[in-house]
């Protein structure tokens, strides 16, 4: 099994133009094996883009071929918006990829979705989408450094370290259910906690990898879900112990506010939860084959 | 970005906020120029971003011309927690009855905004909330709904404001939180709001953080952007549409992805050494971009080795490869480099790089061992190159 999304899972792209982000990535995607049933484009509604059925409005194409996904990968000013249209149109699970997207516009599509559409999963923004490997791809993990099977789940903030994270467990034989990266914005639609409730919950799931990183208190809030709720084994790895106080490392919600949202805080934290906290990325990896090793 | 005191006041004057009437000034003279425009007494204030200015003898009360120049003086140029003061903010000096504290910011856990109003203010709120919480009045504002007026009224009176100062307070705070929402604020802090002796209230100072993410809706930022840092290798790198950050070591860093910038800094540290920069060049890592950034990392004279950190997923390995080359071929480094190069098609990728290996550029296959050659090289007679050599 995995999380989220799977086989069953269609996809509608938002913002299709023969030019756009959202073909190239669709089309990636689709060559995955993502069912990518429609795109939308209000000015090419009735069209046919590489195979793709374009719709004016997301509603439209949710009625035409009951895609229950939505891939957003638009510029930031309109990206808030292109959210409540999926929202709106009953799409379920919304992955949004767009990085630069100011934090009220976030907060605020945030809090309508709570309000108005607690239905919908927002899965980002500022993020490299998720991916269940042999089943669905819905955003710009390289699908070749995935291997099908599990047993691992992978939750992270950080694109390149989660690349980093698939690409040593598939060398040496592990697989993943599924790997989520939940973006380094301030205010992601889907945190920590949603992605370890449901990898306790997934009987294919046997252990999560989850790489955070300094800035707010997600981890924190992640130990005590640990302590609490998760009887996986947990392997943690937090990047940024070098980052100075007040300076915004690349992702806009990765900055230490005062003393607080450190890395040192975090891994604390999360060991003191009972997750195994690795100092770098490989040794993250080398934890989890050997944890993978012992479950047989 | 982080906004002077004077800047933030300017903005502040943009959304209705009171504030002192004053000016900036950048030499002895000009302060002498504004503190007669603003009216004596006045108030000399060093602007840097940093807190403290008080304690280090960067704010001043001058009765007349005389102490201005005296204070002026001695304050420009002075350096305070590693800011060299180069321009001062002149106002007339509040006759102060009251101080207060007021903020707004986003509170990530409950993705709502927080404000926060003090009747303990003038000092850190950090403090406050850790002597006397009970002095702290916070709400959660709901992003959709915004702050109305009636809200900041009951908010006031929770907060225990006096009297006299209570109506304004209101007021203020709508306008405070309107510079927050539509100003597209990271934070908005006044410390101290005062109410003053003959019953005004109004910003003493102003502590302003815009969110980056929504320059491209706010021309008028663009007077905040020129004087935006002070570290001019963040400056050149900002130049470049670079992620940058200056640190204080001597190993130069590049990565592709954030999180794998601010890891391998954490790795260089982890073994022994000391990253002089956090960069990260994204996804692509082409030429362009991979020249742009070794350019930032040659134009630092601390950097003694590069350590260059790729991982490449859609951007396959051997296409950064060919990017490096290209980019090597361009700049003049004066500083060896180590490279891990790892990913899809990374095989490709090092054979491509081999014929281009030397003591000057060295692959590693992992970030581990990558780390250790670049600090291990970093301490080597001679590492910083022709400057040293010559």
């Amino acid at each position: 099994m995995s999380i989220f999304v799977d086989e069953t899972t269609t996809v509608v792209v938002q913002g299709v133009s023969p030019t756009s982000q959202g073909l190239y990535h669709g089309k990636r995607n689709r060559a995955y094996g993502t069912k990518v049933v429609a795109g939308t484009n209000p000015r090419r509604g009735g069209e046919v883009i590489e195979g793709i059925p374009v719709f004016a409005t997301v509603a439209e194409a949710v009625e035409a071929t009951g895609a229950t996904a939505s891939f957003i990968s638009v510029p930031p000013p309109f990206a808030a918006a292109a959210i409540l249209e999926a929202a709106e149109a009953g799409i379920s699970f919304v992955v949004c990829i767009t990085e630069g997207i100011p934090a009220h516009d976030e907060a605020r599509a945030y809090n309508r979705l709570v309000e108005e559409h607690p239905g919908t999963r927002l899965l980002g923004p500022n993020c490299p989408g998720i991916i269940s490997p042999g089943k669905c791809n819905i955003g710009i993990t390289s699908g070749d450094i995935a291997l099908p099977g599990g047993p691992v789940g992978i939750v992270s903030r950080s694109g390149t370290l989660t690349y980093q994270a698939l690409h040593e467990l598939s060398q040496n034989g592990v697989g993943q259910t599924t790997c989520v990266g939940i973006g380094g914005d301030p205010v992601p639609g889907t945190n920590f906690i949603d992605c370890l409730a449901a990898f306790q919950e997934d009987p294919d799931t046997k252990a999560v990898m989850m790489i955070g990183e300094i800035g707010g208190s997600e981890e924190e809030r992640a130990a005590e879900f640990i302590a609490e709720h998760v009887t996986k084994p947990v392997v943690c790895y937090v990047a940024g112990v070098t980052a100075p106080p007040g300076r915004r490392m690349g992702h806009a919600g990765a900055i230490i506010s005062g003393s607080r949202g450190t890395a040192q805080a975090k891994m604390e934290a999360l060991s003191a939860a009972g997750a195994i906290v690795a100092q770098n990325p490989s040794e993250a990896g080398e934890r989890m084959v050997e944890i993978v090793k012992e479950l047989g | 970005m982080d906004l002077y005191e004077y800047q933030g006041k300017q903005y502040f004057a943009r959304y209705g906020i009171p504030t002192s009437a004053g000016g900036v000034a950048d030499s002895v003279e000009e302060a002498v120029v504004q503190a007669q425009a603003a009216g004596y007494p006045v108030v000399v204030k060093a602007q840097v971003k940093v807190g403290g200015r008080g304690k280090a003898g960067g704010i001043k009360l001058a009765a007349d011309a005389e102490e201005v120049r005296r204070h002026a003086g001695a304050i420009l140029g002075m350096d305070i927690k590693g800011h060299v003061v180069h321009r001062l903010w002149v106002e007339h000096a509040s006759d102060i009855a009251k101080e207060y504290y007021a903020s707004f910011t986003l509170d990530r856990p409950a993705k709502t905004y927080l404000g926060m109003l003090s009747k303990e203010g003038g000092v850190e709120i950090e403090e406050v909330a850790a002597t006397n919480p009970g002095a702290i009045a916070r709400i959660h504002v709901d992003p959709v709904r915004g702050l109305d007026l009636a809200t900041a009224r009951r908010w006031v009176d929770d907060a225990g404001l006096d009297d006299a100062a209570r109506v304004q307070a209101a007021d203020v705070l709508v306008a405070l939180y309107r510079c927050y929402d539509e100003g597209d604020c990271d934070l908005a802090e006044v410390n101290p709001l005062i109410l003053t002796a003959d019953g005004r209230v109004h910003a003493l100072d102003a502590k302003v953080t815009l969110d980056d993410n929504a320059r491209f809706r706010h021309p008028e930022w663009e007077e905040f952007e020129a004087t935006e840092t002070e570290d001019p290798r963040e400056q050149m790198a900002r130049e470049r549409g670079l992620n940058y950050v200056g640190l204080s070591g001597d190993v130069g860093i590049i990565a592709n992805g954030a999180g794998l910038a601010m890891s391998t800094c954490d790795v260089v540290n982890q073994v022994g050494g000391s990253p002089a920069n956090f960069l990260d060049i994204g996804g692509g890592a082409n030429a362009d971009v991979m020249a742009a950034a070794l350019e930032v990392i040659n134009a630092d004279p601390a950097v003694r080795t590069i350590f260059v950190n790729i991982f490449g997923g859609i951007t396959r390995v051997d296409e950064v490869a060919k990017g490096v080359i290209e980019a090597l071929a361009r700049v003049d480094l004066r500083s060896p480099i180590v490279l891990r190069l790892d990913g899809t098609n990374a095989e490709e990728g090092r054979a491509l790089l081999r014929p281009h290996l030397s003591e000057r550029l060295v692959a590693e296959p992992t970030m581990l061992e990558a780390a250790k050659r670049a600090v291990a090289m970093a301490v080597m007679p001679g590492a910083r190159g022709t400057e040293e050599r010559a």
